[in-house]
């Protein structure tokens, strides 16, 4: 009763009436530090999503409220908090990075509501920390760069060298290559993260190795850097590159800008692509391309999803948000038009999904992007699956 | 009891204030408020360990949010263990245990340091201490056992009888009595004959010397003083947020403590309180209004120095003094 | 030991010893002479980035986008001097560091507001991005070698200014005896404002020869300020040499660290715990260094005689 009066006299001092009925979701981006690159991209891809919903989820309108996490595990716990506590939101999602991921985990479970997460996808959340109310919409870290480490295979590199960022998705995409990659890894380099962004020291060690190719995982800005750090170093025809999460629809333009050709036919893996083929995905590429003059990343289509998904689950209980069991089983069967096409679940809310090699290219019009050259697998298995007991 | 000046005023007022509005926050269902109360008091805590030595001793440490750290370390890492296990010597959730590991840690890392750090001055302190404080934040970044930079999250709060941090509002009365507390230990310092000499040697360390007092002695003493209370506020804090990650011991965040201290006040009892207060108040609303909240903050801390002499407490004395 | 590998990562350390030294010694001269912490240094270096790689692009030129940003920047820091630091001079180093905190988040993001969170890639002449063969199966990139040049020659530059002009007599003079300097009839607040000109023209050239490597990005100068200060604190605050020497010193441990601490740390720990703790722990040992240093030298390797 004292609850009830307390938020019915705060919808009163902050809206001067009771709201009309709603569904609020939180999501915790990064639009701050130079980790705003992937969460503009992904800001862009929600606003496109509630667009074209027309603002609403059945008969309730949405209430989205961003929460900027600030490229930090604490400050994104702190936001999480805050949505949760504060905005009493019914849905919180997002997360780009997986320690953020990590360190809010706990405040979103603790409190019964559904967390979704739209790119970020650390070992534990698919296996001993998987929970109910957890669902991905995107892919957990190791799975793409299994992917790479079967195309490895098939193309006869019989050495790597590896070079990633130090933090919970490094070494989950590190940790990833080296489970399908059947030849030798002559050594790994993990680097600062986010504050290294100058890799001499790692690029002469990785030739000095002698491996027959380098893999590297660096998102957002840090891609950059490291792109051009490889090309000034002469590498390209000594020392192969495959990378993950590390050339993306924000990098190439910038790339195309400074003339910098030599990633032109770079390959790398990824579950979708802006040219697949489905009506949900030309109509959210289209749109994209039409509203911001550039491709949407990955990024982008993940947040897309992932608020496509719960519009599928509060349709499918009628707006009754009250019916978390409701919610949790339209979700659980992944009943929502994906840009990626059609997927389902694992045991563990991570999806099941085929897995693509996409490769640089110019469009017709001459902007660089990507298209797929070949479909690796139909799925890649989730490799903590086992440890999930739910 | 001498007369109550604006000051005292000042001071009672806004120690009565923190003691009743976070209940009612929570009475009436507004949690979040009372987690940024909590926040703010153990901050509180910490701005009043760095005014010992930084208003009172004249040290301007750059390096305190190092002791944050490894107080907050202090509960994770016995907590980790007795979740995960390994490391069976420390494995528990008993709060004396946590308690105990974080005032010692603490204290000793204040001594190490400090005796190096003293035999430096001006802006070598200043530089010494962040040094230190980038040592302990970039120690814990490569301690892979506890994730490194990705940080940690604490399962089980520390287990005291009687109390249950778990519940935030006596997580709340445990924090504001122990800001009582500290703030009365420091007003007990700063009287003492001891405290007479650290205020000495700020003033002129020259005289003191001729004076027969081994101020070094003294002002390590402090020092070390400092950090363990600064530790406990790291106690305290790691209990509140239950993840703790290096990134508590960033550089930034001892500006940010020193911050506090300027802000409301260097030398006086409530300043670095009402510092906190200011700092998190302001923090959380320009933060609501846009990203971009840095801007108008980083103007108002130059501002601040350019124009506000002994910060907000200096506005409340009488121009006679 | 592979010597070719250990060669080149020598190099390596050099080249970002001299960048360290081109913040350095900016920071040395502002602090020695002007007696004044600027910990807002390294966000004049990512403004010189960032001017530097907006002009690449828009003239299609790298060095002619250096000649100009680089007094373009000198102008950002005349200004910076003149509004924010004079006034605070006479006030003490805890004011310094507090204010110029604050700049650092009004620069910074300013910065993000101007240029956006992407940075800028920023595109080098053919011949500049190319590598050059030293010797027999050492290649090494031509724009690495670039910025140690440069680095060694405006080493040598500020020397001879230091030493043998009559500005740096005056600076020199400006550290050691203010009063002295005015009864001369020169306008001390003229040179303060060169001075501090000068410095960031050295961290914005700075920044305009990482960013070719690293891209122009926000939040690049709060990693290489403290790093730029541990050099000058280790050298002695004010000396030109112990600027330098630190830089150099404080590039290698870096750079060979990051090579080599791994395979040392795999003698007594697991492959992955080594992988780990290598990056963290030779980030640590400069500071490990400074704080040895000071242990022994309480006002670094090289304290300025006049002070």
């Amino acid at each position: 009763m004292r609850k009830l009066l307390g938020t019915a006299l705060a919808a009163t001092m902050l809206t001067g009436l009771a709201q009309a009925a709603e569904v609020k979701i939180g999501f915790v981006t990064t639009l701050t530090t130079g980790g705003a690159v992937i969460g503009n991209d992904i800001k862009k891809g929600v606003d496109l999503a509630l667009e074209h919903m027309g603002g609403k989820m059945g008969d309730l309108d949405i209430n989205l409220i961003f929460g900027d996490d600030g490229f930090k595990p604490e400050t994104g716990k702190q936001v999480t908090d805050k949505l949760v506590k504060q905005d009493n939101v019914d849905f919180v999602a997002g997360y780009i990075w997986s320690h953020v991921l990590m360190a809010s985990r706990k405040t979103v479970i603790d409190s019964g509501k559904f967390m979704i997460t739209a790119n970020a996808g650390p070992g534990p959340v698919g296996g001993k920390l998987c929970h109910k109310n957890f669902f991905s919409a995107s892919w957990m870290n190791d799975q793409g760069p299994m992917a790479m480490g079967e195309v490895l295979n098939q193309k006869g590199v019989k050495s790597l060298y590896i070079i990633a960022p130090n933090y919970a998705a490094g070494k989950g995409m590190v940790a990833g290559v080296k489970r399908t990659f059947k030849g030798e890894v002559l050594g790994t380099d993990m680097t600062t993260w986010p504050t290294q962004l100058d890799f001499s020291a790692e690029l002469a060690k990785a030739k000095a190795s002698g491996a027959d190719g380098l893999f590297v995982f660096y998102p957002g800005k840090a891609g950059g850097a490291f792109m051009k750090q490889y090309q000034q170093a002469g590498l390209k025809s000594s020392l192969p590159l495959y990378t993950a999460f590390t050339i993306d629809a924000l990098s190439l333009p910038k790339f195309q800008a400074a003339g910098f050709t030599d990633v032109l036919g770079s390959q790398f893996t990824g579950h979708w692509d802006p040219n697949l083929d489905n009506a949900q995905n030309k109509r959210f590429v289209a749109d994209f391309r039409a509203q911001h003059g550039a491709y949407p990343s990955p990024y982008a289509a993940q947040a897309y999803d992932s608020i496509f998904m719960i519009k599928g689950a509060v349709e499918a209980v009628g707006g009754d948000l009250t019916n978390q069991d409701g919610m949790r089983a339209a979700m659980e069967s992944a009943n929502y038009d994906s840009v990626r096409g059609a997927f389902s679940y694992d045991s563990s809310h991570i999806p099941v999904q085929p897995w693509y090699l996409r490769e640089v290219v110019k469009d017709s019009d001459g902007n660089w992007t990507t298209k797929i050259v070949q479909t690796i697998a139909q799925s890649v298995e989730n490799p903590y699956a086992a440890d999930c007991k739910m | 009891m001498g007369k109550m000046t604006v000051v005292s005023w000042v001071t009672l007022f806004g120690m009565v204030l923190l003691a009743v509005l976070p209940p009612l926050f929570l009475m009436n269902g507004q949690a979040f408020y009372m987690d940024l109360a909590t926040r703010l008091v153990i901050l509180g805590i910490a701005a009043v360990s760095l005014n010992l030595i930084l208003g009172f001793g004249g040290m301007v440490s750059f390096g305190h949010a190092a002791f944050i750290g490894l107080g907050a370390y202090a509960v994770g890492i016995p907590a980790h263990h007795a979740t995960w296990g390994g490391f069976d010597l420390i494995a528990s959730y008993n709060g004396f245990l946590h308690l105990g590991l974080a005032i010692s840690i603490s204290a000793l890392f204040a001594l190490i340091t400090g005796a190096i750090s003293l035999r430096t001055k001006g802006v070598y302190f200043i530089m010494i201490t962040m040094a230190f404080g980038q040592m302990a934040f970039f120690l814990f970044q490569s301690l892979d056992v506890y994730n490194g930079d990705d940080g940690l999250t604490i399962d089980v709060r520390s287990e005291f009888p009687l109390i249950n941090l778990d519940e935030p509002l006596q997580l709340y009365i445990l924090s504001y009595v122990s800001l009582v507390g500290v703030m009365l230990l420091v007003r007990m310092i700063v009287n003492s004959r001891f405290g007479m000499v650290l205020q000495g040697a700020k003033g002129n360390n020259e005289r003191m010397l001729t004076l027969g007092y081994n101020t070094y002695f003294y002002r390590l003493t402090a020092y070390v003083i400092s950090g363990a209370m600064c530790g406990y506020a790291g106690f305290l804090l790691g209990n509140f947020t239950t993840f703790i990650s290096p990134d508590m011991m960033h550089w930034t965040r001892s500006g940010e403590l020193m911050f506090m201290v300027i802000l409301g006040g260097a030398s006086t009892l409530f300043g670095p309180v009402l510092g906190s207060s200011v700092f998190i108040l302001v923090e959380e609303i320009l933060s609501s209004f846009t990203i971009f909240w840095h801007l108008p903050f980083g103007l108002m801390l130059i501002g601040l120095v350019l124009f506000i002499r002994g910060g907000l407490m200096g506005l409340f004395k009488s121009k006679g003094r | 030991m592979d010597y070719t590998l250990l060669f080149v990562q020598v190099l390596n350390g050099l080249q970002l010893g001299l960048l360290l030294f081109l913040v350095a010694s900016g920071l040395t001269l502002v602090f020695g002479i002007l007696d004044f912490v600027n910990l807002a240094h390294g966000s004049i270096y990512m403004i010189g980035a960032f001017i530097g790689a907006s002009l690449t692009l828009l003239l299609g030129n790298f060095l002619l986008a250096v000649l100009i940003a680089v007094p373009l920047t000198g102008v950002l820091g005349y200004l910076i001097e003149r509004f924010v630091a004079r006034q605070l001079y006479d006030k003490d180093h805890l004011d310094h560091v507090l204010g110029t905190f604050g700049l650092i988040l009004v620069l910074d993001t300013s910065a993000h507001i101007i240029w956006g969170p992407a940075g800028i890639t920023v595109p080098l002449p053919a011949w500049l991005d190319g590598q050059v063969a030293l010797f027999t199966g050492v290649v090494f990139p031509t724009f690495r070698l670039l910025i140690i040049s440069v680095g060694l020659a405006v080493a040598a530059g500020l020397f001879w200014l230091v030493n043998y002009t009559k500005l740096g007599m005056l600076i020199r003079a400006g550290a050691s005896n203010r009063t002295m300097v005015s009864a001369l009839g020169i306008d001390i607040q003229t040179l303060f404002a060169l001075v501090f000109a000068l410095g960031a023209m050295l961290a914005g050239l700075a920044g305009m020869l990482i960013a070719p490597i690293t891209t122009a990005s926000i939040g690049m100068g709060g990693q290489i300020i403290i790093t730029a200060f541990v050099v000058i604190i280790i050298g002695g605050i004010g000396s030109m040499k112990g600027a330098f020497i630190g830089a150099i010193i404080i590039g290698l441990i870096d750079t060979l660290g990051r090579s080599f601490l791994d395979q040392l740390f795999e003698l007594f720990m697991s492959e992955s715990a080594a992988e780990t703790a290598a990056p963290a722990v030779s980030a640590m040992m400069i500071y490990i260094l400074m704080a040895i240093i000071l242990a022994v030298k309480p006002q670094g390797l090289f304290p300025p005689k006049v002070r």
